[in-house]
């Protein structure tokens, strides 16, 4: 699974999500099963075995639930969540709770029938990751052959079916100098969005860090040529940009605050505030074969743990940033400096802002290791090796 | 498999005689938990105003902006040329971000 860009306040005007306390969306990770092994995938690196797996019955209670709550958008992700084999009966639960609907895909398991069927039950949005669009490269990176090709045929079923289309390019050091051909790629699929999604080092990326971080030099590269394809395309397709947040100044409002806008739910039927939140080891997550969904929502310990501001910390209590970024990533400021009420180092703020950020200056420097690639167990193997 | 077909995709501008729609996959709706009219279009969710929504209820595909801008100065009892004017950056700038379709242009 890629990122998924929160919900934003970009456009006309968003919703102001202070009056709203239910979420706006709503993350379902169907499955950790992918035929693809991408090193950056944001699954956690101990994945969840098929057995675990909710029910359909199970998935579908959690979309009436979610369109009781008034969530408004639901993206069923995976691992690959065409997977599924009852994926249509989950997408149509959730068509009928009125939730507006986005498949996350590699796209390479789908053929056109299926396509079809997905869209007359009421598919909205189809978000299609690449690897690279030179077609070695990405097989290369997601070690499966042949992807590419099968994803321009997804591509084209889902423009037939009349369902939006987004290409979700993740970018790192093994593709980034490809930047402006994906953008090109894009509007050749006929996509109304392509999302330059930097890796975010977490899970598998954070293992891969030093074969992905791409240098600062070739990132600013990249940042200016998404400016200028965003004026030489204006009105011919968005251009999303997920910043890498070791080149940033200030941290990305990590999910749009925690608990104030999202909500994950594992393929096991674990609720969490963002997907990365288990590497906070000391948070406890509710299931959802336990507890309503709203429950969790509005009362449940992990969310309301780093909810609004109360809980944070100096520099962050008294900046004027926090409610615009809510001190970066909770995820990171754990993992990094063994507290989670930290000010995420990625701030320029925080004492630990320099020495992290020449982590990056000096692996993306360096010779990149050999890719660990994202399967069971692999990690394991891996970690404590480097 | 060629994609020759959306290699010259164009920016459309919109003018009176477009006769825009919204998208299958763009929807609108009333959020009755949030008490407002919703937009919901791929990651991202737009909040209309009451001019904006009246706009775009009248999307169908069949009347011109023009003919939306005339029905809308009769209500509003405001001048046609403002209203035509406010619709056509409205609705340039939601195109613009690939939540309309501009609509074939108008014959007359
Ligand atoms: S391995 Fe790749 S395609 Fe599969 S879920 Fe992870 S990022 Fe997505
Ligand atoms: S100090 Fe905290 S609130 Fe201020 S910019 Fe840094 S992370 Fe954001």
């Amino acid at each position: 699974m890629n990122e998924v860009t929160p919900v934003e306040a970009t456009a006309v005007s968003a919703v102001d999500p202070s009056c709203a306390r239910a979420p706006v969306g709503m993350l379902c990770e169907l499955t950790h099963r992918c035929p693809l092994q991408c090193p950056y995938c944001s699954n956690p690196t101990d994945l969840e075995r098929v057995a675990t797996e909710l029910t359909t019955a199970e998935w579908q209670d959690v979309m009436r639930q979610a369109g009781e709550l008034g969530i408004l958008q639901v993206h069923l992700s995976g691992g690959e969540p065409t997977v599924r084999k009852d994926l249509e009966d989950i997408l149509d639960a959730a068509v009928k709770a009125g939730l507006y609907t986005n498949l996350i895909t590699a796209g390479v398991t789908l053929g056109r029938e299926r396509m079809m069927k997905l869209a007359e039950i009421g598919l909205d949005h189809v978000q299609l990751s690449i690897q690279d669009v030179d077609s070695d490269n990405a097989d290369r990176i997601s070690a499966y052959k042949g992807g590419l090709a099968k994803k321009i045929e997804v591509s084209q079923w889902a423009k037939e079916a009349g369902m939006a289309l987004t290409i979700n390019a993740p970018i790192h050091r093994q593709n980034i100098l490809n930047v402006p051909r994906m953008i090109e790629f894009a509007i050749e699929c006929g996509a109304g969005r392509i999302e330059i999604a930097h890796v975010q080092y977490y899970a598998w990326a954070l293992l891969n860090r030093s074969t992905l971080m791409p240098t600062r030099e070739s990132f600013m590269t990249a940042a200016k040529q998404v400016e200028q394809a965003r004026e030489k395309y204006k009105g011919i397709i968005v251009i999303d940009m997920v910043v890498p947040d070791y080149y940033a100044k200030f941290p990305k409002p990590c999910m749009g605050g925690w608990a104030k806008q999202i909500l994950n739910v594992t393929p096991s039927g674990r609720v969490l505030p963002c997907h990365a939140a288990e590497s906070i080891t000391h948070l406890q997550f509710d299931n959802v074969k336990d507890r309503r969904l709203a429950d969790i929502w509005l009362n449940g310990d992990a969310f309301n743990k780093y909810r609004g501001t109360e809980w944070m910390q100096e520099p962050c209590r008294s900046c004027p940033r926090k409610e615009v970024d809510f001190g970066g990533c909770r995820c990171q400021a754990f993992a990094l400096t063994g507290n989670a009420t930290n000010t995420d180092p990625a701030c320029s703020l925080s004492p630990l802002h320099e020495e992290w950020a020449k982590v990056a200056e000096v692996e993306s420097h360096s010779t990149p290791p050999e890719f660990v690639y994202r399967r069971v167990g692999a990690a394991k193997v891996t970690v404590g090796g480097t | 498999m060629s994609l020759g077909q959306y290699a010259k995709r164009e920016r459309t501008l919109i003018t009176g005689a477009c006769r825009p729609s919204l998208p299958r996959f763009v929807k609108m709706r009333h959020d009755a938990g949030r008490g407002r009219w919703i937009l919901l279009a791929p990651e991202r969710v737009f909040n209309p105003d009451d001019i904006a929504v009246a706009v775009l209820q009248k999307c169908d595909g069949e009347r011109s902006v023009a003919d939306i801008a005339g029905i809308l100065a009769d209500e509003y009892k405001a001048p046609l040329d403002l209203i035509l004017n406010d619709i056509i950056d409205m609705l340039q700038d939601l195109a613009d971000k690939g939540v309309l379709n501009a609509g074939e242009l108008s014959q007359q």
